[in-house]
């Protein structure tokens, strides 16, 4: 505690602390006390999170098949992964976000007898394409990060497991996919990070979370830089706890290389 | 005396530059045809712009459109990036909270569009269980909060009417409600003859939908009085009605308050 508190540091804390003090005593907050809106910003937040978590989840499952087949995977496996990831990055996500709500989801009304199906509950709603698109998305960026992981992994440990008859799959199991994720870890925290983000993008398409949220206290009271300065303490919080969760992940792991 | 003389020609010239400089008038980015929208070389047209031009000549301003993101319109007049709005926002006591506003201009139903075949009635009981799409932060997104959330599956708000009425044409919605001329427009267009058709017009709540449209202004705004008297004005001389006729076969000024 002796060695954080240096001058610098309580000079900073004091002007951060007058600062805080200052936006709650000067500014008007008192549209936090309508219930309405208590409800719409912790249902907002969860939102948020869960968005980023199950497209995060989901697109790196994807992505470790697509890095394997850039990295060593026959040319017909690796030419559609290389595309796949070409085409994610280059084109923007709010644009990938349009296309499969506005463009793909309008389509499904034309098939014949969709709306009778069980299926359409879901395809009527906005957020399976939410959850679509952001984890396209993910796939495309993380399946190149995790090509250069799969090929830093040295070839010396594969070669060895395979002379001692361990099986293909028990080899990636055990020695290529966990040396090639611990490598990439730091970077997936990073990521993860910016893939929340990223989650606003799908307040266009009438999915609810907090930055709507916030977008529509702003729009109901005419109060401008209340809720932003909330929602921006509020995205703090989560990368906070992103970062936090990574953090101890790493530590977790051994960081012995061959 | 020569000086103050000089000092006064110097102030009186400095009020008049102040006075000579152009309204800046804030129409909504979003096209919302037939009031306000840009032709096919970017031109603002419709009715709205005509009814401008005209009062602007009335009040002999100098009027400049500036487009602005509704969502942020009234922010925007309050910081003094645009002096007056003219978007077809109507007249409530919540916005009255925050800004003027000149007497109406026009006034017209809101109206619920469903489905074709679809056989709702535009009340409560037509909308239970349904859902419903409204543009945010509109009378008419206020008006279903009231009356139809209660009953309905969920209410879903848009940025710009234009993506709930594409909603509403891939099923994703049972039901869109916005003014009543916007809805019949969009009742013409290719989309809407192939999906969609009038459920009819809502009973009217005027504490919720509004006294009628007008121009918003910053609050104490010397630009009001001058503004109210050119309304007047244009609807007295029968350009208003040249105007009206246009556009519509009906009257869009609506009773009179």
């Amino acid at each position: 505690m002796k060695a954080f508190l240096q001058p610098h540091r309580i000079v900073l804390l004091a002007i951060g602390l007058l600062l805080i003090g200052l936006a709650i005593g000067l500014m008007n907050w008192s549209w936090l006390e309508n219930p309405k809106y208590q409800v719409l910003i912790v249902q907002g937040i969860w939102r948020s999170i869960w968005l980023t978590v199950v497209t995060m989840i989901i697109g790196m499952a994807l992505a470790i098949p697509i890095g394997l087949a850039q990295a060593v995977g026959p040319w017909y496996l690796a030419i559609p992964a290389r595309a796949f990831c070409t085409v994610i990055r280059g084109t923007p996500l709010l644009m990938q976000i349009w296309l499969l709500y506005y463009g793909l989801g309008s389509l499904f009304p034309g098939i014949p007898g969709i709306r009778d199906s069980v299926l359409w509950p879901i395809l009527r709603q906005a957020w399976p394409y939410a959850v679509v698109a952001l984890s396209l998305s993910v796939a495309g960026y993380e399946g190149e990060v995790m090509r250069g992981a799969f090929k830093g992994v040295p070839h010396g440990q594969l070669e060895s497991a395979k002379s001692m008859g361990m099986p293909p799959f028990t080899m990636f199991r055990r020695i290529w996919l966990p040396q090639a994720i611990q490598r990439v870890l730091p970077t997936i925290g990073g990521e993860t990070v910016l893939q929340l983000k990223s989650t606003p993008l799908v307040s266009t398409i009438t999915v609810v979370e907090i930055y709507s949220v916030a977008g529509r206290i702003r729009q109901d009271t005419f109060i401008v830089y209340e809720p932003l300065l909330l929602l921006a303490a509020i995205y703090m919080c989560i990368t906070g706890l992103i970062v936090l969760a990574f953090r101890t992940y790493e530590r977790r792991l051994p960081t012995r290389t061959a | 005396m020569k000086k103050i003389t000089l000092a006064l020609a110097a102030t009186l010239a400095l009020g008049t530059a102040a006075f000579a400089e152009p309204v800046k008038i804030g129409v909504a980015a979003e096209p919302y045809p037939p009031f306000t929208s840009p032709d096919a070389s970017g031109n603002w047209v419709g009715w709205e712009i005509d009814f401008m031009n005209a009062v602007c000549k009335q009040a002999a301003l100098e009027c400049v459109i500036t487009p602005t993101a509704w969502d942020g319109i009234i922010p925007a007049l309050t910081a003094g990036q645009i002096d007056v709005i003219m978007s077809s926002m109507s007249i409530t006591e919540e916005r009255m909270k925050t800004i003027d506003f000149s007497d109406k201009y026009y006034n017209t139903p809101a109206m619920v569009v469903t489905a074709k075949g679809a056989g709702l009635t535009p009340d409560p009981a037509g909308m239970t269980g349904k859902i419903i799409g409204v543009q945010v932060s509109t009378t008419h997104e206020a008006y279903t909060q009231k009356y139809f959330a209660p009953v309905a599956a969920e209410i879903k708000t848009y940025q710009t009417q234009d993506e709930a009425n594409q909603d509403l044409a891939a099923g994703r919605i049972d039901a869109i409600m916005a003014d009543s001329i916007a809805l019949a427009d969009f009742l013409k267009s290719e989309t809407g003859v192939a999906c969609c058709e009038s459920a009819g017009n809502v009973a009217d709540d005027s504490s919720i939908l509004g006294l009628g449209v007008g121009f918003g202004l910053r609050k104490g705004d010397p630009l009001l009085p001058t503004l109210n008297a050119a309304i007047a004005a244009v609807r007295a001389d029968g350009t208003y009605d040249t105007i009206t006729k246009a556009y519509f076969d009906f009257d869009v000024y609506g009773a009179a308050n």
